[in-house]
């Protein structure tokens, strides 16, 4: 019955919206709406206006979630469906490998003048978008997410750490630094955790390390799965277990309400930053954080987590308009824009050299010169071959991590539960 | 209204036509009408039935028979290979474990609860009006703020649960983590928004027990608790049985609350690290949805609704053993 009574609301739901989007006219007569279909902090408010202005028959809306893993299932019901999505969708590096796999439901953006836009990107993000045989252009890079790790000052002179960025790096040229420096930390402030949990440590270790390696971390090239055999992933692996059996992480996960509330107090004083993460913590620890974090450099060189592509789906009523917005947003000028308002960080080489991006200080996290610790890393990054199945698999490997903090799983089984989990994940 | 029309089918004297009118296709036409109005007047019933019910319990079976993917667009044809590893899938049976251990947990104490208070608001009281409207209130609560009340007070860190605890002395629980106190927080969310929906079933079941039984009973000088045994419970056991039933199918299909408890977790279907709250139609969702296993999911919906119907099966024998539906 209640079921029921959820289907029959989402029917009409949909009802709604359909009728919402019907009555938006044929081309260029009135104004055309266009969605657009994000997840977490992109940074756009401010370049729809912009857009808006200098394009007056154009109107567009934002649908946001918060997390990834929410917004997932509706992109596929939506995909599958053939109804529903937005005229332009964001698809993270996780589901990117996925809907290539379905490219004849997007617009090919060579179509729309696409092709003159590669020297604006990274050349190992421009490739990403692109399908394997070269033909179709799925999707223009947004932006990167280059390593960085985020502290918390305050709590540092609590323990009687360095508080300056330059110095707190210096603590941890690796990760057994880090981990050394965290019980330190953990003995003089009792009541704080190192991490905020495994999950993402788990993910910036295994970019790091696989893109330092082989350039594939879970699925190699061919999409077979070699979580068991590729080295690269069980070193991440046992970097990010040595911290849940230490007990040095809070078992959150980024972006989750627990994480949320943590975040507006003192329950944990690092967290592994890319440079979209910024914008996650000024958004929920407010001003409660304000003028406490600072961001250092990661341990283990470089590295980078996230980042996404702007897709046109088949069934939008304009793809040519929603084409165009879409090239607008991952303009060089556009990733200017989305940078300055959450610090997403430039996949274009000519917005990273922008003063606005490099020059730039974050006033939030004291001041820290953001666009030239970001900036140096980009530089460094190596990309990493991701597989169709690598959200499940990376979903089922964080669980086995958090059981062994929960003290569900034994550290010493972590492993082959973790193998075990990851070989169901990916059938 | 089918009494009323009987005579006309046929025993009785066919309907005089009207002066004026050829008899024979009046005739004909009433008894057309006779025949295929009442087909017509349930058909709506039938048509949505059909339509919602029938058509999409067929496309999950043919669903089922292949390996079907959302994301990736594969549809291949499996034969009953979903079925044969559904069989073998320790994830699912884990699943049905924790589905009938929240059920057992939830309905238990919800349906004694619900009895009582149904037993107190048959009381003449005051505000009685503002008591009965009291108990749907959680159910019309937005399941937003359901999710964001409970989660806090079960928070492991900073929950009102636990500070409560801390200040008796005992120490911490870990909500999410363990699998038994896991279901015990869901069982408090389903209890919290069900209980009073079945205490005015109750309620009203109470109040067409004839007055005179309890009558005659306080002048036998039986007390109110005797009176509440002997009297309203044996009254009560149809809609008893009723409300069990009806407790069973929406035990099974327990969704929203462990979804909604699991809010801290990376995948929220996933039932927190261990699978610990998975129940059936989490694991169902998290195959067709998030794990671009449609074509399993939908054999996995199919193994729910056989065993709804076992389940359903099994407490009809029971009706019928108590004499419930004499």
């Amino acid at each position: 019955m209640r079921t029921a009574a959820a289907i029959v609301m989402a029917g009409v739901m949909a009802a709604a919206s359909a009728c919402g989007g019907g009555d938006d006219g044929e081309g260029g007569s009135g104004p055309i709406e266009l969605t657009v279909d994000v997840f977490g902090e992109f940074g756009y408010d401010q370049l729809y206006k912009q857009y808006e202005a200098s394009h007056p028959n154009i109107k567009i809306r934002q649908r946001k979630v918060s997390t990834l893993d929410d917004f997932k299932p509706r992109l596929q019901q939506w995909i599958a469906t053939n109804s529903g999505a937005g005229d332009v969708v964001a698809l993270e590096e996780g589901l990117l490998p996925t809907y290539m796999q379905q490219r004849g439901k997007f617009v090919n953006l060579f179509d729309h003048g696409g092709r003159e836009l590669q020297n604006n990107y990274l050349p190992w993000k421009w490739q990403m978008g692109l399908s394997p045989d070269g033909s179709q252009l799925v999707g223009l890079g947004t932006d990167i997410g280059p390593l960085g790790m985020c502290y918390r000052k305050d709590l540092f002179e609590k323990a009687g750490l360095p508080t300056e960025r330059d110095e707190v790096g210096k603590l941890w040229p690796t990760w057994d630094a880090f981990l050394q420096t965290g019980q330190k930390f953990q003995g003089k402030v009792p009541g704080t955790k190192w991490l905020d949990g495994p999950t993402a440590i788990l993910r910036a270790t295994v970019l790091q390390n696989a893109g330092n390696g082989p350039g594939y971390s879970y699925f190699d090239k061919s999409n077979n799965l070699v979580f068991d055999s590729n080295p690269s992933v069980k070193t991440a692996f046992d970097t990010a277990l040595k911290f849940s059996q230490a007990k040095m992480t809070a078992d959150m996960s980024i972006f989750t309400p627990p994480w949320q509330t943590a975040l507006k107090r003192d329950t944990f004083a690092t967290l592994p930053c890319p440079s979209w993460m910024l914008g996650g913590i000024e958004e929920f620890s407010g001003g409660y954080g304000k003028g406490k974090w600072d961001v250092a450099t990661v341990p283990g060189g470089g590295g980078y987590w996230g980042g996404s592509w702007l897709a046109v789906p088949k069934q939008s009523k304009h793809p040519k308009e929603a084409a165009e917005l879409a090239k607008f947003l991952s303009s060089p000028q556009g990733q200017v824009g989305a940078f300055k308002d959450k610090n997403t960080f430039p996949s274009s080489p000519q917005a990273a050299k922008d003063p606005a991006v490099a020059d730039s200080k974050n006033a939030y996290f004291s001041d820290a010169p953001t666009g030239k610790i970001f900036g140096d890393m980009a530089a460094q990054v190596k990309p990493v071959y991701l597989g169709p199945k690598n959200e499940e698999v990376r979903l089922a490997a964080e669980n086995v991590l958090i059981a062994v903090g929960q003290g569900k799983i034994k550290p010493e089984e972590a492993w082959s539960k973790a193998v075990e989990e990851v070989k169901k994940a990916a059938r | 209204m089918t009494t009323d029309l009987r005579p006309a089918t046929g025993t009785g004297p066919p309907p005089p036509a009207p002066p004026g009118a050829r008899p024979g296709l009046r005739a004909r036409l009433a008894r057309i009408d006779l025949r295929v109005t009442p087909y017509l007047f349930i058909s709506p019933f039938y048509a949505v039935f059909i339509l919602f019910g029938l058509f999409p319990l067929l496309y999950t079976l043919w669903v089922s028979l292949h390996d079907w993917g959302l994301a990736s667009g594969t549809r291949e044809w499996a034969g009953l290979e979903n079925y044969r590893y559904l069989l073998t899938d320790g994830d699912f049976w884990h699943a049905t474990v924790n589905t009938i251990g929240i059920f057992v947990l939830a309905t238990v104490p919800q349906l004694v609860l619900a009895l009582f208070i149904a037993n107190t608001l048959a009381r003449r009281m005051r505000g009685s009006t503002l008591f009965r409207i009291g108990m749907v209130a959680p159910l019309v609560t937005s399941t937003a703020a359901v999710a964001i009340v409970f989660t806090q007070m079960f928070d492991r860190d900073y929950g009102m649960i636990n500070w409560v605890l801390g200040l008796v002395g005992s120490g911490d629980i870990d909500w999410q983590a363990s699998r038994g106190w896991s279901w015990v927080a869901i069982a408090m969310m389903v209890d919290w928004r069900w209980t009073g929906y079945n205490a005015l079933i109750y309620l009203a079941a109470m109040q067409a027990i004839p007055r005179d039984l309890y009558e005659a009973a306080a002048i036998d000088g039986a007390s109110r608790i005797r009176q509440f045994w002997q009297i309203t419970v044996p009254m009560l056991q149809p809609t008893i049985i009723f409300t069990v039933i009806i407790a069973t199918i929406g035990g099974l299909q327990l969704f929203t609350e462990p979804v909604l408890f699991g809010v801290g977790t990376t995948n929220r279907m996933d039932g927190g690290a261990v699978h610990q709250f998975q129940t059936i139609t989490m694991y169902m969702y998290d195959n067709a949805f998030t794990n671009d296993r449609y074509g399993y999911g939908a054999t996995v919906a199919w193994a729910l609704f056989l065993m709804i119907i076992v389940f359903s099966l099994v407490n009809f024998l029971f009706v019928r053993r108590t004499g419930g539906t004499k």
